[in-house]
């Protein structure tokens, strides 16, 4: 899950990190009080869920509350990448003297989480691994021992000369990984970590995101989610227990199990057409996710036809049947349906469809050609 | 003989009473798992499925001897139910649990390997050594017991493939689903050696799918160690970026992970990939076919020669595919 720039920024600030003063405003007049009550230049910057916010030109200076209202106006509403920006951060803009990166996430191939820092800040470290990896210091952290703190020092001696500085890096980045473990993140990074003139250092930026299987014990967290910038029917898809990612085909998957859905995807790609979506109905028989699948599906109207691939296991094909049988008579689908079913209770499955008049294949590649022949 | 799993692992049940636990202890014991008892606390002295109920692990090794334990509690339990497992002495644990927090499973790791076990998955349909015995939810009744290994980071498009083998009379040693999630307990690299040690298993298939590097991992492993002929499929060429395509592992990220990446560290050390999950069947059969010819004319060559015998058989194949198209 991902969640905010300001959202991020209040977890830091809970465990201690330097954030500057600031505050979230979704109308320009509150952009303007929250302007003129921190008195000082400040920056507005939109909170939309993807990155280069800055190009864009949704990160902004002004210089008192006056103008960080007028920009707020050209700023609300736009939009990025698609996103609409519907909340502004209104933040103290400081003195920029140095810009840093740290930043976290687990190395899957180690089975270790890793830290990541350089002293080359304020741009894509993706980019500063490719053209400079020698600016790039990283250390993996034994799980069980947690960070330690000469550690953290060894990181922030390499971004910093200074000692005095390297210091109180060494607490941001401690901060940082307390932050991580704690809430179940998969990356959370500070770009840029800044200094002042005067010597503070300060985390003017902010970005987390959140291994979605710890969220049943972090209620907080789960509450941070902005459904405006998630695909309406993803949530949809989501709540009714269904994992399901929208694509730009013309075919309708409806699969059981997540890698036979990558595959079937892949299939219809193989044989000439575009997938409409992946879709996993999971293992369990439940035909109201059957009904719930294909409503979600027919509400795209690239789809041109809806095919089923059932390899029975756990999933029985009789009840992925009986679904399909009280979706079709309930929904009345306006595209071609063709339906695979094989494994367990596959011929009971068979004589199920037979009362809404469908013929079921019990090969995966057979019902693809199928489905891409009905659709054209 | 199979990996990991023979007739001789004495199985408990960590979630007997649940409803998955329950009827998936019965699939076992109709497919001849050894199960010898299972564990819920509260519920310890009650009879299921003709086996005890026990309060603790612990309690269910004394009585038992069991050295084997699949998972079946909801994710909250499962962390803790591996540590107990662990701790009370099982070798191998089963977690089919999907949803386990990655935090936890980076400590879950270590500790499992420092303590000497195996652990296998978790959000996996577990391992099943056909003919012999099956701890998982598989459908027992699609595999055939045979000479091909199988391990995937999938489910049912690991039946897929499987059914796909069975139907053309190609039997299997042992299949394996490692799991789904970014972290998991026993990784391709440790069950392609396990595979290359097994003396009954004559060939491979590796079905991996996108997210994370243990695919571009277990071909440098397999070029350099593994003297059986592999075979893969990889899933989720269409899948777009930044998406997660249901398994949390199966994520491209920062432009990593893409399945080309996977197919071309496997096609550069030889392994041919196949674009359908019933192609992989055919390539199976042709490398038996190739390799039973062979074994019998160079039976007597250095291992490192047949390696580079079978390399250049996947070259000429692959030359003869692209004459094809």
């Amino acid at each position: 899950m991902k969640i905010h720039e300001y959202q991020a920024k209040e977890i830091f600030r809970k465990f201690g990190m330097p954030i500057p003063d600031g505050e979230i405003a979704t109308s320009d007049n509150e952009v303007g009080k929250i302007a003129a009550r921190i008195g000082k230049p400040v920056m507005v910057k939109a909170q939309v869920h993807v990155g280069g916010r800055g190009k864009a030109g949704g990160i902004k200076y002004a210089k008192d509350a006056h103008q960080a209202w007028e920009l707020s106006q050209q700023i609300l509403g736009m939009n990025i990448k698609g996103c609409i920006v519907r909340k502004v951060l209104i933040t103290e803009a400081v003195e920029i003297a140095s810009e840093a990166y740290i930043g976290m996430i687990i190395d899957r191939a180690a089975k270790m989480p890793v830290m990541m820092v350089s002293p080359a800040g304020g741009i894509d470290i993706e980019e500063v691994a490719a053209t400079t990896p020698e600016k790039i210091m990283k250390l993996h952290v034994n799980p069980m021992l947690g960070l330690q703190n000469y550690q953290a020092m060894n990181l922030a001696r390499f971004i910093y000369g200074d000692i005095k500085t390297a210091r109180k890096a060494a607490q941001v980045i401690m901060q940082l990984y307390r932050a991580f473990m704690h809430i179940d993140a998969s990356l959370a990074e500070v770009n840029p970590l800044i200094t002042t003139p005067q010597g503070e250092v300060i985390a003017i930026d902010a970005k987390i995101n959140i291994d979605d299987n710890g969220l049943f014990r972090r209620p907080e967290i789960e509450a941070m989610r902005d459904l405006n910038e998630e695909d309406p029917s993803e949530t949809q898809a989501k709540d009714a227990g269904l994992s399901f990612v929208k694509l730009d085909g013309s075919i309708g998957c409806i699969v059981n199990g997540a890698g036979l859905a990558m595959a079937t995807m892949d299939t219809v790609k193989h044989f000439g057409a575009e997938p409409a979506n992946f879709l996993d109905i999971g293992g369990s028989s439940n035909p109201e996710k059957v009904i719930n699948a294909m409503k979600i599906i027919l509400k795209d109207s690239n789809v041109k036809a809806i095919l089923f691939n059932i390899f029975g296991g756990i999933t029985r094909c009789d009840d992925v049947a009986n679904g399909i049988v009280t979706a079709v008579k309930e929904l009345k689908p306006p595209v071609p349906i063709v339906v695979r079913l094989t494994g367990t209770n596959e011929d009971m499955g068979r004589r199920i469809l037979e009362e809404v008049n469908l013929v079921a294949t019990s090969s995966m590649e057979d019902v693809v050609k199928k489905a891409i022949e009905l659709a054209a | 003989m199979a990996i990991y799993l023979t007739k001789k692992n004495k199985v408990i049940v960590q979630g007997i009473t649940g409803r998955d636990g329950a009827f998936h202890t019965q699939q076992m014991i109709e497919y001849g798992t050894n199960i010898v008892g299972g564990v819920t606390p509260g519920k310890g002295g009650e009879i299921m499925h003709g086996v005890p109920v026990f309060e603790s692990v612990e309690n269910a090794v004394k009585a038992t001897n069991a050295d084997t334990s699949v998972i079946f509690v909801p994710p909250q339990y499962a962390v803790d139910a591996i540590y107990e497992a662990v701790d009370a002495g099982i070798k191998l644990v089963v977690c089919i649990t999907e949803g386990v927090p990655v935090i936890d499973m980076l400590k879950v790791y270590h500790y499992v390997r420092t303590k000497g076990a195996r652990l296998i998955g978790p959000n996996c349909p577990g391992i099943i050594s056909p003919g012999l015995s099956k701890v998982g939810i598989m459908p027992g009744q699609i595999h055939k017991k045979g000479k091909v290994g199988v391990v995937s980071r999938s489910g049912t498009l690991t039946y897929e493939v499987v059914h796909a083998l069975t139907n053309k009379g190609i039997g299997q040693s042992t299949v394996i689903g490692i799991g789904g999630d970014p972290i998991i307990g026993t990784n391709f690299i440790d069950t392609l050696q396990a595979y290359n040690e097994d003396k009954d298993t004559e060939a491979i298939v590796l079905i991996g799918e996108i997210g994370g590097t243990d695919e571009e991992e277990a071909a440098r492993f397999i070029k350099k160690f593994v003297r059986k002929p592999v075979v893969a499929f990889i899933a989720g060429r269409t899948a777009p970026p930044g998406k997660r395509m249901g398994h949390a592992g199966a994520i491209i990220s920062g432009g990593t992970g893409t399945a080309a990446e996977k197919v071309k560290a496997l096609n550069a050390v030889g392994i041919p990939v196949a674009d359908l999950p019933s192609q992989v069947a055919d390539l199976i059969a042709e490398k038996l076919k190739s390799s039973g010819k062979r074994q019998m004319k160079i039976s007597k060559k250095p291992t490192t020669k047949k390696a580079a015998v079978s390399k250049s058989v996947a070259k000429k194949k692959s030359a003869k595919k692209a004459a094809k198209k």
